[in-house]
């Protein structure tokens, strides 16, 4: 049996008697006070994430010829220093292995961003991919707290200055508490926020200190998937896995064609012959959450299932996202979800769902 | 008004014959926010056991079965609009329906305050 691991913040979550459930093989905080609190502070004010969970690696050495710039289904190479880049790694058949970021620290240096369930995994495939420089998996030694809200900027300037001007998708390395520590303009919420990157042994520190500001409060993994799904993210494992490619997801923005890489044969014979199913997104006429599994109909007919639901808080209505037979995935198309006794009336609908947030603040 | 509980969680207040039903404190709290609540219809007959409403919240959608048998005479159409009343005051204003009870010896079936503590902290 495999134990559920922990962040170092862990003894922190239980003092604030966080509802606590695996998440990726970790022991992650679901719920402080309650999601649609968590949700709404994040929207309104400024929220922190543990995300301790999610795994990062360090490549050094020259990144073309090394092989990491052919890789995933961007290019590193052309990521300018200080910046960062969203993307695939994929397998032959164009399936995704992982979604995840690449920051570019330095000429000859780059860190991979991934997803907690599925670092062992990642690792050595890019591992296996790379011809040369050298490549580590710094996940244990890395901690990482996102501060995301309108407020995030005002808050963390007080602890590091230079991210004022930070534009979106840009990043600085600096030292905070005394340790080095990478600021990044970056997120999963739709709101203005930083992803903070920075020794694991002082996670807790800058836990504390962030916390100790009464504009900050503390949000779980529940209130982020709320979050995220109200501005159209996808999430790994629900949405997209191994046997959905980026054309059928409706990703085809973060695949670059004028590059190498695993998986682009598949995808453009996919191009060619077209999708057999096609990402939707969709908003429930009543306050009723769809949820993963269940089924889409289209005039009385299954045409595909529901990856992700919730109910909005902002929007006040069911919405969810899921994949269905091309034709379907038009922008007004009447659906029904249904599961069991349970049928509710939906419309496929443009993303986001959720247009009002502080993102490009 | 005496009152009763069922494993499921489902409280039950009875006054004149009718019987008041809701989820207890304990489920509210486990369900977290309620975001919705599928409430019978009035005139709808139930069976001792058998789903009386759906319940939803951010986490889990759950069904809400009837602590006794009878017919649906009063739904709480409050709920429709702000279902977090059963967050708020799970074992008061957060009632979801009333039911005229087809027959009493069925409390025999279901647990009193006391027995009902005793079940959660076996739960726990």
């Amino acid at each position: 049996m495999d134990l559920l691991k922990n962040t170092p913040l862990v003894e922190e979550h239980c003092r604030r008697n966080a509802l606590m459930a695996p998440f990726g093989g970790w022991n992650m905080p679901i719920q402080y006070e309650g999601i649609i609190a968590e949700h709404r502070w994040c929207r309104e004010k400024a929220a922190l994430f543990d995300i301790c969970h999610m795994g990062e690696f360090l490549f050094t050495g020259d990144i073309v010829a090394g092989g990491l710039e052919d890789v995933f289904t961007f290019s590193v190479a052309s990521i300018p220093v200080g910046r960062s880049r969203y993307g695939f790694l994929l397998n032959e058949q164009g399936g995704i292995i992982d979604d995840l970021i690449v920051f570019r620290l330095a000429e000859d240096e780059a860190m991979v961003v991934v997803n907690a369930a599925t670092i062992d995994n990642d690792f050595a495939v890019i591992n296996s991919r790379l011809t040369g420089g050298t490549f580590r998996n710094i996940s244990a030694e890395t901690g990482k707290l996102d501060l995301q809200g309108p407020l995030a900027r005002e808050v963390l300037t007080t602890l590091v200055p230079g991210i004022a001007g930070l534009p979106y998708f840009k990043f600085v390395k600096t030292t905070l508490l005394g340790a080095e520590a990478m600021v990044s303009r970056t997120g999963y919420t739709g709101e203005l926020g930083y992803e903070v990157f920075l020794p694991a042994g002082k996670t807790v520190e800058l836990w504390s200190r962030l916390l100790a500001d009464e504009r900050v409060k503390p949000a779980g993994l529940g209130a982020r998937d709320v979050l995220r799904l109200e501005v159209g993210y996808s999430l790994y494992g629900s949405d997209i896995d191994e046997t959905t490619t980026p054309l059928e997801a409706g990703l085809a923005a973060f695949v670059n064609f004028d590059k190498p890489f695993v998986g682009r044969d598949a995808l453009l014979r996919q191009q060619t012959e077209g999708i057999r199913r096609a990402k939707v997104a969709f908003q429930v006429g009543s306050r009723r959450s769809p949820r993963h599994h269940y089924e889409i109909c289209f005039e009385g007919r299954a045409v595909g299932t529901v990856t992700s639901g919730v109910f909005s808080p902002m929007l006040g209505c069911g919405i969810g996202i899921g994949f269905v037979t091309p034709e379907v995935a038009v922008v007004g198309a009447p659906l029904t979800i249904r599961h069991d006794r349970v049928s509710m009336d939906a419309t496929a609908v443009e993303l986001p769902f959720y247009r009002g947030g502080s993102l490009r603040a | 008004m005496d009152m009763y509980f069922t494993k499921e969680h489902e409280w039950v207040k009875i006054k004149e014959g009718t019987a008041a039903v809701g989820i207890t404190e304990y489920a509210a709290h486990q369900l977290g926010d309620v975001t919705f609540v599928e409430l019978p219809q009035a005139g709808k007959t139930v069976k001792q056991f058998d789903t009386l409403a759906g319940i939803e919240s951010v986490k889990a959608a759950s069904d809400i079965y009837a602590p006794v048998s009878g017919k649906v005479t009063e739904v709480n159409e409050a709920l429709n609009d702000r279902p977090e009343i059963v967050n708020e005051a799970p074992e008061d204003a957060g009632w979801i329906a009333w039911i005229e009870m087809a027959d009493t010896a069925e409390l025999a079936q279901l647990m009193n305050r006391e027995q009902y503590d005793e079940y959660v902290r076996g739960l726990e």
